[in-house]
């Protein structure tokens, strides 16, 4: 891969300018771009079937670090969570435009942006970064999960119920809402996801989210408690390869209003991030044990 | 000498000129283009009196459901008290528009405060810090301060109750003119008249405060709740009644009703003095 970039783009000059395309219609800008994400610590996102959890594996680069501080999944409204892989400043101000979108978006509509919403307008920011010479692309992938409320929710600053009688233009019995979870690269490509993974393990990642029950259609989907406990395992596993340096799992979820979160994204309580962190160190040494005996 | 009486002791207009409205407000002539808006003149739909007391470990508010048209008893059921986080509730009282725009202005600040952690109100466990109700009254009071300097009032009165920093309990007022004061009983509108010197009865100073009970201090909330409603006429029976507590957090009742009214009296009374039957 690498060779054939640099058969195609040096000498050539397409690689040297942001929203240049190169003969077979490449932008190789937004490919290095690419690059830097694939540096990054390992975030995934898992959509379970009453929530969403967001990981992160936060690579520890000094023992100077206060423990637990430096937080990097950042909350979007209330209920929508966000994290990413890649250069920090850059996730710094994907959040901070996505806290502006749902505040304007509140300003507009009186009520929370819906996740979907939310993934396009995102998407178009990132891929206007793809468009001009005086820019560069986004140096991130960023996983935006959440849950859009599937009760009815007041109109903000409403007061009253307003009449008690008629549909007052409402259909009955529409099913709204639920968990959402959007993946959203450099060039601004977005799709909903049912599990998503980047940064630098994101293949071993990808490989055991392929293996989890994820897809509501097939009537099975794992729980979010599960899910979290498959978070910290994954994390685990995806760090694996990069065993010498230090880490911390950073993780988050949001769940239905009559869920544990109330529909809020917030962290996962300490005490199942510890439970769910000693599952995943004795999946992992399990799995050593069965490779000793497949070696015998 | 103008015999038009409405010309009478103003400059007259072949000397001076017409006269230039346009500092005025619309109504009086005034606001062309280019010139300073002129904004909210009066309430239009509007809360009465907001109530709130101070006892050893927090406080009580209430406010009844209504909104007035006039003196039209329009809506019934506005709760004009808001929960902002686990220590800090608001009660509106004046202009209900200008209420939903506070409530909107206060929606967006707990959404800024919750980027750093959840302010929730049953959410005990949390260390955050949160967005006490001295913080709170001194924002608001701030927004309402700035917009009275703009001639521009949110035409509000406001009771913030809750908690300090150090969980002591809080209570201060904020008004359309920016004017803020506390004490260990507050009232609002009517209330001011009627229920301030009747808690004042129960809790004169901050030490009585200090002594006082929950279970008294609703007591005494909820009759005076009953007086306002014996003597305004913008008043209800249905009112919501908030206990900040620093033990318990947020206990927010929204649909309470009026006890133990007496009006068996009333049958005796005939006539305006000599009439007995």
């Amino acid at each position: 891969m690498l060779t054939h970039i640099r058969q195609t783009s040096i000498g050539t000059g397409y690689d040297l300018s942001n929203s240049v395309f190169s003969p077979d219609g490449r932008n190789f800008q937004v490919e290095y771009a690419v690059k830097a994400v694939e540096n990054g610590g390992t975030a995934i996102g898992i959509r379970c079937k009453d929530g969403v959890v967001l990981a992160l594996e936060k690579l520890v680069t000094s023992k100077l670090l206060k423990k637990d501080a430096n937080k990097r999944i950042a909350t979007v409204d209330r209920n929508v969570g966000v994290v990413y892989s890649g250069l920090l400043p850059d996730g710094r101000h994907f959040v901070s435009r996505a806290r502006d979108e749902a505040s304007s978006w509140r300003s507009s509509y009186k009520a929370p942006i819906p996740g979907s919403s939310l993934a396009n307008r995102m998407g178009a920011y990132v891929q206007a970064y793809t468009l001009y010479n005086s820019v560069r692309p986004f140096g991130i992938t960023g996983i935006i999960g959440g849950w859009d409320a599937e009760t009815e929710l007041a109109v903000d600053g409403s007061v009253g119920s307003g009449p008690k009688v008629g549909a007052g233009g409402k259909k009955q019995g529409v099913k709204e809402g639920g968990p959402f979870l959007y993946m959203i690269e450099p060039s601004g490509l977005y799709w909903g996801y049912y599990g998503a993974a980047t940064g630098k393990g994101r293949q071993t990642a990808k490989a055991e989210l392929e293996k989890l029950k994820l897809d509501p259609k097939n009537g099975e989907c794992i729980s979010l408690e599960e899910g979290v406990k498959e978070a910290a395992r994954i994390i685990y596993l995806a760090h694996e390869d990069s065993k010498d340096k230090e880490f911390e799992l950073e993780m988050t979820w949001v769940s239905a209003v009559g869920g544990p979160t109330k529909g809020r994204h917030e962290e996962v309580p300490k005490a199942l991030r510890e439970e769910a962190e000693r599952l995943a160190k004795k999946a992992l040494e399990g799995e050593d044990e069965e490779e000793e005996k497949m070696e015998e | 000498m103008n015999h038009l009486p409405q010309a009478w002791g103003r400059p007259r207009d072949d000397v001076y000129g017409a006269y230039n409205p346009h500092y005025l407000p619309h109504s009086h002539g005034g606001h062309q283009a280019g010139h300073p808006n002129q904004h909210t003149q009066s309430p239009i739909v509007t809360g009465t009196s907001v109530l709130a007391v101070k006892y050893n470990s927090g406080v009580v508010i209430a406010a009844d459901n209504l909104a007035s048209y006039g003196s039209l008893a329009r809506f019934t059921d506005v709760h004009r008290l808001k929960v902002f986080n686990k220590k800090a509730v608001v009660g509106f009282g004046g202009d209900v528009s200008d209420m939903q725009y506070l409530d909107r202005l206060l929606l967006s600040l707990h959404v800024e405060e919750n980027y750093a952690g959840s302010g929730d109100v049953d959410d005990k466990e949390s260390d955050v810090a949160l967005m006490s109700a001295k913080n709170l009254h001194t924002y608001l009071s701030k927004v309402m301060y700035k917009r009275r300097s703009e001639f521009n009032p949110l035409w509000n009165a406001l009771l913030v109750a809750g908690l300090t920093e150090s969980n002591e309990p809080f209570l201060a007022s904020a008004d359309l003119l920016g004017t803020t004061f506390s004490a260990p009983t507050l009232a609002t509108g009517f209330g001011a008249h009627l229920a301030q010197p009747i808690l004042r009865r129960v809790v004169p100073d901050e030490e009585a405060s200090k002594a006082l009970t929950r279970e008294k201090a609703v007591e005494a909330v909820k009759e005076c709740m009953k007086v306002l409603f014996y003597r305004d006429a913008r008043s209800m029976n249905e009112y919501s009644i908030a206990i900040v507590d620093k033990e318990s957090g947020v206990d927010l009742k929204l649909d309470e009703k009026l006890e133990g009214q007496s009006w068996a009296f009333a049958d005796r009374i005939r006539g305006y003095g000599t009439q007995t039957a």
